[in-house]
């Protein structure tokens, strides 16, 4: 599998350490209630097909929004947070 | 049975001018180069090579190809020992040991060769039902034996000492399987300017051709050869590997690939054994050809039953006669072409047998048609096959049998990602869908065109495929003529006559076993194939899947793509660990951080332990001191009564900057930093956002808008991928850069009651208690040197750490440790840090393993009120501030002679040690020498309010039981009055 950095290109994904669904940059207000909280920290779809996670590229320190296909595992691109 | 069996003037491949010596089984051959080890022992007239797994059956060479179920040996080379070996792809060099397998005391008598009389009670599913009884049996009885008499090779029980690689490639067209398909697909697209491997798993380019010797656009098979060779080698953009068997199809274009590097040389200098490559590939093409299958008959596995196209291979490759009288039994004209091929090299087709009722019979050889063979005689080596026809039963004297059942595609790579293959009743076998692999193509005799002539047209055109969807020109090219014969099959995979008739030869699986799975329920082909373990040896059913599917579907009433195939996955052949994990042995390429003071450390004769990728001193031993635990005492108590030297640089050290630095640090800390003056430090804690402690560390407000911040050593890379994440994540637009200077660095702590005394020897500007309080920093210089002073203590003790470029550590080191030995004191290591950390109460990753909260430490005052924070929302629940969590504690034995484990349960002092009892754990103790005593650290439920109570430790895996007194977590000097002093 490859993945693509914004400042590296396509590169190995043994050089990515994996964080989970984008959702991670949704933080809720602070004072959102436990449900939204619960929700921004636990609660994730698990999709037969499109999906977009978050993967860190060690070397270069970018954060990565990777849009990849559970099912046929294509990584379809990837773009930096900032 | 010496000589003889050479064919003069044929087996382009091998050289006579060079003859190699070889021992098999304790006796010397010759072979000669270029020879195969199967070649060379039928050249040298061995019959038998091995015995089969369950019956113990004599067995011969079957195939001529990576498939093959029988001829699998030992390789030996010095200490090293290889099973399993497939004699047909063994390269023969001089000196070569090689012995048969799954035999006892010999290959003429095997003491198992009783299993072969026993058969009636052997047959599939066996195991499940015999050794069922008495239970108790199972462990001390059953398992033992059986595991004796299982299995196949043996290993020589000591590590491979051989050299492996493993090695990345990446292209754009990626030719799998270097036959007509194959060279014409590379040809093609190595003419348009792509950048194309071509992987060849044999020695030669050609496959089938090699065997075979067709002609093609009017040139004997091997002079084409020789020019498609030489232009490819021509070709700067066409890399060409062979002995390189593509393994694997993955995701993203990504094939694995072995290859045999050094392994067939008898002197391979510096060469590795193997090299495992992962190649990238924008589209492949799958010129792989095909396998020929057995028929199932009764006796079809004795020495000399052979595939029939493996005999021309034998004949044509390598000059050598696997028999002087031939009968071919086959259901397809490929049998009779090869039928033809050995009369032509001159050897005796006693008769062909063709059950087709259609077959022609104007041959140079007698045909029986409409015929089939139903047994064989000649236990050790083939003499008689038993023809049944219209006009009865003949014996024919013959000690060669080739069977030819068709071909099946080889299609294994492309359904390594889940696709199925489909039924085809052209060829009677299986052939790849298009699209089960993103990008590969299959091409050739492995998509069902067998002829030599649709191979070439089939490989230029999957070629042209593949560089059109590239945007690449792919220029026309005309595939020269050749032989273009139809294949005409009918299905026909088990004869119906008494007598065992074998499916898969390596496990010994029989049509009987199959039909008697069947019978039993397990009628699903992957229920089947684990009942009867057929396609489970070695050659992964290579031989025999698509016949045992057939006789499977006869038994069920289905037909065969009603029946389905089993999954292939990876690898196409067996592929050694060793390759695998090249790179990888001991500790590999795993790097090494070293300290600036790890030479002098070393020196000193401190034993180092790793922390992360460090290195650190456990302890600095010296003279008469004989176990660690003197070492640690005396540098505990060095550091209380004078001063100590500790290397800290393994911290990590991320330097942030920016006029909105104080509020990044604010949202990432527990506490404000942003209210930090310039030249103080704090202490912080840093959450996940789940509410869970991250890390621990300082932070030092150096200028007006500069912090350094330190992290633990464990969760160093974790903090900056943190920090990374919560600044482009959440305010990518502050005005602030962070960056790591862990190894920029080298930090010492110097601490005991001398520690500003030895500080002082070496700044050029002395510091007092008041010029730099407890937490506070300032720049400072020695001997000219610029570096960073900063009075923090995880000892407890008069503290400071003292920071220089990391060019000076080793210096600065030398004269720490020169100077604190003159004032009483020395270096110290990480033994008696961790004792003085645990007398002070201080956390590490020991007491912070992501399951603990501020409030679980106790510091939930450090959570600031005032602001919002990463996991400050989470770290509210209500959940994570209950009273009833596990709560750091102190704990002293109640005996003050016991000693405390860490990691041991806490039970209340009355209830027995059982998990429904289990009060918590400890996570650290260290024995006191301030305090005399063995102290601990832990959580215990509710522990804050329990004070005083004794609770009960047994370390059942130490066998350690005592009791306990819990205390508050600071067991020397509350107050804090010796650091701040």
């Amino acid at each position: 599998m490859r993945i693509p950095c914004p400042c590296c290109g396509w590169r190995d994904r043994r050089e990515f350490t994996y964080y989970g669904h984008e959702t991670f940059l949704h933080r809720p207000a602070p004072d959102a209630g436990a449900e939204a909280w619960d929700d921004y920290l636990h609660n994730r779809e698990n999709p037969a097909g499109p999906t977009r996670d978050l993967w860190y590229h060690d070397p270069c320190g970018s954060w990565v929004v990777v849009a990849r296909d559970t099912v046929t595992h294509a990584v379809a691109g990837g773009e930096g947070l900032a | 049975m010496s000589g003889g069996w050479r064919i003069p003037g044929r087996g382009a491949e091998i050289d006579r001018a060079r003859p190699l010596r070889f021992r098999f089984d304790g006796r010397d051959m010759e072979g000669f180069a270029g020879d195969t080890l199967a070649s060379a022992l039928m050249a040298a007239g061995v019959r038998v090579v091995g015995r089969s797994f369950k019956y113990h059956r004599p067995r011969g060479v079957m195939t001529a190809g990576a498939e093959e179920p029988n001829a699998l040996v030992e390789v030996i080379e010095g200490p090293q020992q290889t099973p399993n070996v497939r004699a047909t792809v063994q390269e023969l060099y001089g000196g070569l040991q090689a012995r048969s397998q799954n035999r006892w005391p010999g290959l003429s008598f095997d003491a198992l060769a009783v299993n072969d009389f026993l058969h009636p009670f052997l047959g599939a599913g066996f195991y499940y039902k015999t050794f069922m009884w008495p239970r108790q049996f199972w462990e001390r009885v059953y398992e033992p034996l059986i595991r004796r008499a299982a299995g196949l090779g043996s290993l020589s029980g000591r590590a491979d000492e051989g050299e492996y690689e493993k090695a990345y490639a990446f292209c754009d067209l990626l030719v799998i399987g270097a036959g007509p398909a194959g060279l014409m697909a590379a040809l093609r697209a190595g003419r348009a300017g792509a950048d194309v491997i071509l992987a060849e798993a044999d020695t030669q380019l050609g496959g089938r051709l090699l065997a075979d010797l067709p002609e093609i656009g009017g040139q004997g098979a091997r002079d084409w050869l020789a020019g498609v060779r030489a232009e490819l080698a021509a070709l700067p953009n066409v890399r060409v590997m062979t002995r390189t068997t593509v393994t694997g199809a993955h995701d993203g274009g990504t094939y694995g690939a072995l290859e045999r590097v050094g392994l067939h040389l008898a002197d391979p200098g510096d060469l590795p054994r193997e090299c495992f490559w992962r190649i990238v590939a924008k589209r492949a093409v799958m010129a792989t050809g095909a396998l020929e299958r057995p028929i199932a008959h009764p006796g079809n596995d004795r020495p000399g039953v052979m595939l029939a196209g493996a005999i021309p291979a034998y004949v044509n490759r390598w000059g050598v006669a696997p028999g002087r009288r031939v009968v071919i039994f086959g259901n397809n004209d490929s049998a009779l072409s090869a039928a033809r091929a050995l009369t032509a090299a001159g050897i005796e087709v006693a008769a062909c047998v063709d059950p087709r009722p259609e077959a022609a019979v104007l041959e140079e050889f007698p045909v029986y048609r409409a015929a089939q063979v139903v047994g064989t005689r000649g236990r050790m080596g083939l003499h008689t096959v038993q023809v049944r026809h219209a006009g009865g039963l003949s014996e024919v004297q013959a000690d060669v049998l080739g069977l030819s059942g068709g071909w099946n595609p080889t299609l294994h790579l492309a359904c390594h990602m889940n696709g199925r293959p489909q039924w085809d009743d052209r060829i009677a076998g299986f052939v790849p869908r298009e699209g089960m692999v993103r990008g590969l193509t299959a091409a050739g005799a492995a998509a069902g065109r067998f002829s030599t002539s649709q191979c070439l047209d089939d490989g230029a055109r999957a070629a042209g495929e593949a560089l059109a969807a590239m945007d690449m020109a792919a220029p026309e090219v005309t595939p020269p003529a050749a032989e273009d014969a139809p294949y005409g099959i009918a299905p026909f995979w088990a004869v119906d006559a008494r007598g065992r008739a074998w499916l898969d030869f390596a496990n010994d699986v029989t049509t009987k076993d199959v039909a008697q799975a069947a019978l039993e329920g397990f009628a699903s082909v992957e229920h089947m194939k684990r009942y009867t373990t057929q396609g489970m040896a070695p050659d992964q059913g290579k031989n025999s899947n698509t016949a045992a599917l057939a006789v499977l579907a006869d038994a069920t009433g289905q037909s065969i793509p009603e029946t389905g195939t089993t999954t292939f996955r990876p690898p196409f052949v067996p592929v050694s660990i060793a390759a695998l994990g090249a790179g990888a042995r001991g500790k590999g390429f795993a790097p090494e951080r070293r300290l600036t003071s790890d030479a002098q450390t070393r020196a000193m004769g401190a034993p180092m332990i790793e922390a992360g990728l460090w290195y650190r001193p456990s302890y600095f031993p010296r003279a008469g001191e004989t176990t660690w635990r003197e070492s640690c005492d005396r540098e505990v108590t060095m550091v209380r009564g004078a001063v100590g030297v500790c290397d800290v640089s393994t911290l990590g050290k991320i330097d942030v900057q920016g006029p909105d630095a104080g509020r990044y640090l604010d949202f990432l800390y527990t506490g404000r930093m942003s209210s930090l003056k310039p030249g103080r430090i704090r202490y912080g804690l840093m959450l996940r956002e789940d509410g869970h402690v991250m890390d621990d560390g300082t932070c030092a407000r150096l200028g007006e808008g500069h912090f350094l911040v330190t992290t633990t050593t464990a969760a160093a890379g974790q903090v900056m991928r943190h920090m990374d994440f919560v600044q482009q994540g959440f305010c990518a637009d502050w005005a602030l850069r962070f960056a790591s200077v862990t190894e920029h660095w080298a930090q010492f702590a110097l601490a005991g009651p001398k520690a500003r005394d030895l500080l002082n020897t070496l700044l050029d500007q002395p510091v007092s208690a008041e010029s730099l309080p407890f937490m506070a920093c300032q720049p400072v210089s020695m001997a000219g040197v610029r570096g960073r002073l900063f009075r923090i203590s995880f000892s407890g003790a008069l503290g400071y750490e003292v920071a220089v470029p990391a060019r000076y550590g080793a210096a600065l080191f030398a004269r720490l440790v020169e100077g604190a030995e003159a004032l009483g004191g020395g270096a110290y290591g990480m033994e008696a840090l961790n004792v003085m950390r645990i007398e002070k109460g201080f956390i590490t990753h020991a007491e912070i393993d992501g399951r603990v909260t501020a409030f679980d430490l106790g510091m939930q005052r450090m959570v600031s009120a005032a602001k919002d924070c990463i996991g400050k929302p989470a770290s509210e629940r209500p959940g994570l501030m209950e009273d009833g969590r596990g709560q750091l504690v102190g704990l002293r034995p109640v005996d003050p002679s016991d000693a405390i484990d860490a990691g041991a349960p806490l039970y209340t002092a009355e209830a027995p040690a059982r998990a429904a009892s289990w009060q918590g754990h400890v996570t650290s103790a260290g024995y006191s020498p301030t305090l005399q005593g063995w102290l601990a650290l832990g959580f215990l439920a509710g522990g804050r309010a329990r004070h005083g109570e004794v609770v009960r430790i047994h370390d059942a895996l130490r066998g350690r039981k005592l009791m306990a007194r819990v205390c508050d977590p600071v067991f020397l000097d509350p107050e804090g009055r010796a650091m701040r002093g």
